[in-house]
């Protein structure tokens, strides 16, 4: 055996080979070992314990809307940068640095498409993209895609995933709530249904604006939804905070929002809410040209 | 509650309290007393001196106040001597009856409301209200309001609306208050409503910020036809303490922070959040009560005059046109 000189026990490696990276994860709530392509399959849900993985704006609008109906709209609207603004970085970089990491050009996708059959215009927000902030373009665009729905007769849909206002836009990210609530008034004036769906996480200025203006507010189950942060809540009232405030369950129980919807489930819900209300008036003739009123009046008065 | 007039008529020449960068004011000032006491005590002629002495000082404050950095200017926004909602209220409105509650919960002392009547206009007044001392200000929450506030303010919004009578309101709040209750009882439909239901309001509104603009929590009543802000005050999308926290990973880089948001009146106006400055009394509003409400009132008359003959809808289409304008975008590649 020395022919071979001493042997090498110490640098025998272990590789997972088993387990090709990037195949399969394990989930963060249940801990469970899941397939990738099931989990993408599944939109993003555990399909052990069904933990909600954020779901990229594209792969949202395509569980919602019928194949190849989608339209995107102002698709290259982007912030400026007016402001000049420089934290560790500046602004503009971190704009490149969102679009080559995700592939966005802004924190918002919007347009219109048929789901179910029913024409729709859609906005999807995406949390990769600077954490979802509302910016001017945010705003503009989701401003834009209101107006187009009122001029066009269409009821209207917002998908939130958002830290709320943009920072490095300043007061300028902070009027985006003024102008998006001001364009939903002209929606609501007309009579156009607004659904508002809420994910995880959705706080600020978002949640101080548009996505709390539904005629019918869903969230997805144990989503993080508020006004404050939690942490500035903890250090504001120095205590801890309990075990699920500010989560989607919370907020159907303090009645803030109108029900809690699994992800699989969501297409058909919208759908049935955006069913119910439109295209009735052409149904119902109005009113009774006041005949039967006046009948009523004379009945009760002989009565008495 | 102020009585008509100055608060303090020494505080003219004597900072009450007094800034870091105030101290070569300060330094001065004191100087003069001296000179003074000395001549009295003396019995010498020192006029010219403290002439001389006193024009230095004049000259040093117009410098200073000059070159305030945005972080300066935040110190002067929330200086405890500056006037309030109810101060202004007070030396501005001829006869003013508060109106309380929500109607669903509670009343707010947060944000104060009520009928105002004003230079022989009637007009709704609603603005954040800071306390000053101790009890006064746990009783107000720091001027940060609850959901009740802005249900409060937009109630009385409403109704003013249906009585054709315009709409004033004062901010000056840190924010929003973080709290589990303001949570639990919707803090975020409350502003959100409000700024959809201001935005269709068919009587004007005239907005002015008076101390801090604290992000949501002041445009929650701050969806005007007309934006004024005062010379010092600020209006921010975060405070910069809290932008400091998060960008920088301190906060005490919040006088960063407060460079980088571009918070002063000069910056809004030029980015159309704000249409107009109103000027304050050398050094800030504390100085001189009645002097700032001299300028407050005139800024509050042309605003309202210029809605003087508008239709409903036009001042609705002007105030949604204000808005919508806001913000930069640019069609990237």
């Amino acid at each position: 055996m020395s022919f071979f000189g001493k042997p090498k026990y110490s640098k025998i490696l272990i590789k997972k080979k088993d387990i090709p990276p990037g195949l399969w994860e394990k989930c963060k709530s249940c801990k469970e070992i899941i397939h990738k392509k099931q989990l993408e399959e599944n939109l993003m849900a555990c399909p052990k314990c069904n933990f909600l993985y954020p779901l990229p704006s594209a792969k949202r609008i395509e569980s919602l809307i019928d194949e190849g109906t989608f339209v995107e709209m102002f698709a290259d609207l982007i912030s400026a940068d007016p402001l000049k603004f420089v934290d560790s970085k500046p602004y503009n970089v971190r704009q490149e640095q969102s679009l080559k990491k995700t592939g966005l050009k802004e924190a918002v996708i919007t347009g219109w498409g048929k789901i179910s059959g029913l024409d729709i215009g859609l906005a999807v927000m995406d949390f990769a993209y600077m954490g979802g902030s509302m910016g001017s373009a945010v705003g503009e665009k989701i401003t834009l895609l209101i107006e187009f729905a009122v001029e066009r007769g269409l009821p209207v849909a917002i998908v939130s995933a958002s830290g709320g206002a943009r920072m490095q836009e300043s007061t300028l990210s902070l009027m985006q709530m003024a102008k998006t609530s001001a364009a939903l008034g002209k929606l609501r004036r007309k009579n156009l249904p607004f659904i508002s769906i809420l994910t995880n996480p959705t706080t600020g200025g978002t949640t101080a604006s548009f996505a709390s203006l539904g005629d019918v507010i869903i969230a997805e189950p144990k989503a993080l939804i508020g006004f404050a942060g939690p942490r500035v809540i903890e250090q504001t009232i120095k205590q801890e905070l309990p075990e699920g405030f500010q989560r989607s369950e919370f907020l159907l129980e303090h009645g803030l929002i109108d029900m809690i919807v699994e992800r699989k489930d969501l297409k058909d819900t919208v759908h049935f809410i955006f069913d119910f209300f439109m295209n009735n008036k052409k149904k119902l003739k109005k009113g009774n040209n006041g005949k039967g009123t006046l009948k009523n009046l004379k009945l009760a008065k002989s009565i008495i | 509650m102020r009585r008509k007039g100055k608060r303090n008529p020494e505080s003219k020449t004597k900072t009450l309290i007094g800034f870091e960068f105030e101290k070569p004011i300060s330094e001065l000032e004191l100087k003069i007393t001296e000179l003074r006491d000395l001549s009295a005590r003396e019995r010498l002629d020192l006029s010219s001196e403290i002439a001389s002495l006193e024009e230095k000082l004049d000259q040093k404050r117009k410098e200073i106040y000059a070159h305030l950095t945005p972080w300066q200017r935040i110190q002067i926004a929330r200086h405890i001597d500056r006037p309030y909602t109810l101060d202004y209220i007070n030396m501005l409105m001829d006869d003013f009856k508060e109106l309380h509650g929500d109607r669903r919960f509670a009343d707010d002392p947060a944000i104060v409301a009520g009928l105002g009547l004003f230079e022989g206009r009637k007009v709704m007044v609603i603005g954040h209200q800071k306390g000053r001392n101790v009890k006064e200000r746990t009783f107000r929450r720091f001027g940060m309001p609850n959901p009740e506030g802005y249900r409060k303010a937009i109630r009385l919004m409403k109704l003013a609306e249906r009585f054709g009578v315009p709409i004033i309101t004062f901010v000056d709040t840190p924010g929003a208050f973080p709290g589990v209750g303001a949570e639990e009882r919707g803090q975020a439909e409350a502003i959100a409503s409000n700024l959809e239901e201001m935005s269709l309001l068919k009587v004007p509104v005239i907005v002015v910020v008076i101390g801090e603009g604290g992000s949501g929590g002041a445009l929650g009543i701050g969806v005007g036809n007309r934006v004024l802000i005062l010379e010092y005050a600020y209006y921010s999308v975060i405070s910069p303490e809290g932008c400091a926290a998060i960008l920088w990973k301190d906060g005490a880089e919040a006088p960063r922070a407060a460079n980088a948001l571009k918070l002063t009146g000069k910056d809004l106006v030029k980015f159309g959040v704000v249409d107009d400055i109103v000027p304050e009394p050398l050094g800030g509003a504390h100085n001189d009560y009645e002097l700032m409400c001299k300028n407050l009132r005139d800024a509050l008359k042309k605003a309202l005059n210029r809605f003087e003959g508008m239709s409903e809808d036009e001042i609705a289409d002007d105030r949604y046109n204000r808005f919508r304008k806001l913000g930069v975008v640019v069609n990237g590649v």
